[in-house]
């Protein structure tokens, strides 16, 4: 009986499910993306083409909700980006290329830790934390919990990169009289770039679609546009929700396939 | 998940060991502080005494945990028989993350096989189509789902230009609309591990069995299966357990006849409730099962682990 080994592998129906699962996946964001362009004040009906809802968001009654929303989400992703994948490169190093050493698992664990914990949990917490040492609920005690847990996602792909170079371009530094701190900065930065720019990209995509630790630590007044949409949508879904949910989609998108181009690029070569 | 994995990785290298305590110092400092020790307050939290209109006094008591799992009459003098309203919201919580868990396993499945056995070339497209929906905000995919599943919505209007129903069905504010939005909101994680282990699996197992004329889909139950399983039970735990804390699908799929703990935690909080101690002791328990999920599961990966090793 003549078979190829394509036959062992293949079973009817998985390619059909494979589909249904993409098409899952991705229906209910390709609806609400052509739902946004409608031109009619109902979410209903179907008006034509218009970017009225999206001229809405800029210009409409909500519009300076929605700006000064924006602005702190934002500038809490980039700073809170910026200061985890800091956090998360140095830990790296220490992790990757420090060695065995007593505290590593502990300290493996405790970068897990906010991957491990129920989001809504560590909102609790970080809402009693900030409430028992007095701390007043705003922007700051947004961008500190956001620091927090955008920690592991700037980590993993930090270190998975860091796993990947071997160690002999800075042993060969090194050799010719680079000093650690030279081999450091002039060698293994510049090779982890990939994993960095990766991992900051994650953190700030983490950060900017925060809500429920957002809601928690925010206290009254100080909105994100994560938060800034809940409020709206519990009055029911409107057109130019549509319009700023799918921008903030194609910030994601967008953010995620540049993620995935240069943390596939090789530079050790 | 290796058990390398579960320490992150070996160490590469000691090129920067006597440096390693100031490297990690900022990590452990961030964490220590706002992750690590708002759990211990939690902790202290849920044995304060609760004061109207949110925050607590700080008088030790058992108020909290006593009213979870206490019924104590209507004037709270009787002796403790067993409260069942809260024990009720864990379970339903249980049962709809397990339907969600159920539902991605089997969509989920079939998917990782078939991605698992594309050209190696092309399987990393696939696994980038399948990661990109979970980096979307999840807020905008539940939204989005809603939108969907409204009486008027696309899904409806699909169904019913088809003439396969004449009336919308209802949809959103069930316990099925929770179903979906946890599965549509955690699909990815079940597919990407059980990927990563089929991708391992030596198919010349498979090519063994069928040499000695078992079907395909006996080797697939037989020879497959059991090789994967520790992707099957990786997937599984990764939709289950943020599927059992989440707020968004059951406040905003489920409304208010759907609740879970999620939102009654919510609730202690941001709500009228305004029980604090009542939130943390909630918020305890739920933390103190996800725990015991994620011990037992790692005891079994090191299990399987050694057995293979």
């Amino acid at each position: 009986m003549a078979r190829g080994k394509n036959d062992i592998k293949s079973f009817p129906g998985f390619l059909p499910m494979t589909i249904l699962c993409l098409v899952i996946l991705y229906a209910p964001l390709v609806v609400v993306t052509i739902y946004s362009l409608n031109d009619s004040n109902s979410i209903t009906n179907w008006e034509g083409i218009s970017f009225r809802w999206y001229a809405d968001v800029f210009t409409g009654p909500e519009s300076e909700k929605f700006k000064i929303a924006a602005w702190n989400s934002f500038t809490i992703a980039i700073i809170a980006a910026t200061v985890s994948t800091t956090i998360a490169t140095l830990a790296a190093t220490a992790m990757v290329r420090g060695g065995r050493f007593r505290l590593r698992t502990v300290s493996f664990g405790l970068i897990s830790l906010p991957l491990m914990v129920p989001e809504i949990v560590t909102a609790v917490a970080t809402l009693i934390f900030f409430n028992s040492i007095g701390f007043t609920r705003g922007y700051l005690t947004i961008l500190m919990a956001h620091i927090a847990f955008c920690i592991p996602f700037a980590y993993m792909p930090i270190s998975a990169r860091m796993q990947g170079i071997e160690d002999s371009y800075e042993q060969a530094a090194m050799d010719l009289y680079a000093t650690k701190r030279q081999a450091f900065t002039k060698i293994l930065m510049p090779l982890m770039l990939p994993g960095i720019i990766s991992g900051y990209i994650l953190a700030f995509i983490i950060s900017l679609d925060d809500f429920i630790i957002t809601n928690f630590v925010k206290g009254a007044g100080v909105e994100t546009l994560p938060t800034a949409i809940f409020g709206s949508v519990k009055q029911g879904i409107k057109p130019n929700i549509m319009a700023i949910s799918t921008m903030l989609l194609a910030v994601s998108i967008i953010m995620v396939t540049i993620s995935y181009f240069v943390s596939k690029s090789d530079n050790t070569k | 998940m290796a058990a390398g994995a579960a320490s992150g990785g070996s160490a590469k290298s000691d090129t920067y060991a006597e440096a390693r305590t100031w490297l990690l110092l900022p990590a452990w400092a961030v964490l220590g502080i706002f992750v690590l020790a708002p759990v211990l307050m939690m902790l202290v939290y849920s044995f304060l005494t609760k004061e109207f209109r949110g925050g607590v006094i700080w008088d030790f008591s058992f108020a909290a945990y006593d009213q979870f799992f206490c019924n104590r009459g209507l004037f709270g003098d009787e002796p403790c028989s067993i409260e069942w309203t809260y024990i009720n919201i864990f379970w339903r919580s249980i049962w709809q993350a397990g339907a969600a868990t159920l539902l991605s396993l089997v969509i989920g499945f079939p998917t990782a096989y078939f991605i698992a056995t594309r050209p190696e070339k092309v399987r990393p497209i696939w696994v980038f189509l399948i990661t990109i929906p979970y980096w979307v905000n999840l807020l905008i995919r539940t939204v989005s789902m809603k939108f969907m599943l409204r009486d008027q919505g696309p899904l409806n209007d699909f169904l019913i230009s088809t003439g396969l129903i004449d009336t919308p069905i209802h949809i959103v504010n069930t316990n099925f609309a929770v179903q979906l939005g946890l599965f549509y909101s955690y699909l990815p994680f079940m597919v990407l591990p059980i990927y990563a282990s089929v991708e391992r699996y030596n198919f010349n197992l498979s090519e063994a069995a069928a040499d000695l004329y078992a079907s395909k889909w006996v080797t697939l139950r037989r020879i497959l299966l059991p090789a994967v399983k520790p992707g099957v039970i990786a997937g599984c735990i990764l939709v289950f357990v943020p599927s059992l804390g989440s707020f968004l699908a059951p406040d905003l799929l489920g409304g208010a006849k759907n609740f879970m703990i999620g939102s009654l935690i919510e609730e202690q909080f941001k709500g009228n409730a305004g029980n604090w101690p009542f939130g943390a002791a909630a918020s305890m328990i739920l933390l103190t099962m996800v725990l015991i999920i994620l011990l037992i599961f790692a005891r079994q990966q090191a299990k399987a682990e050694k057995g293979t090793g």
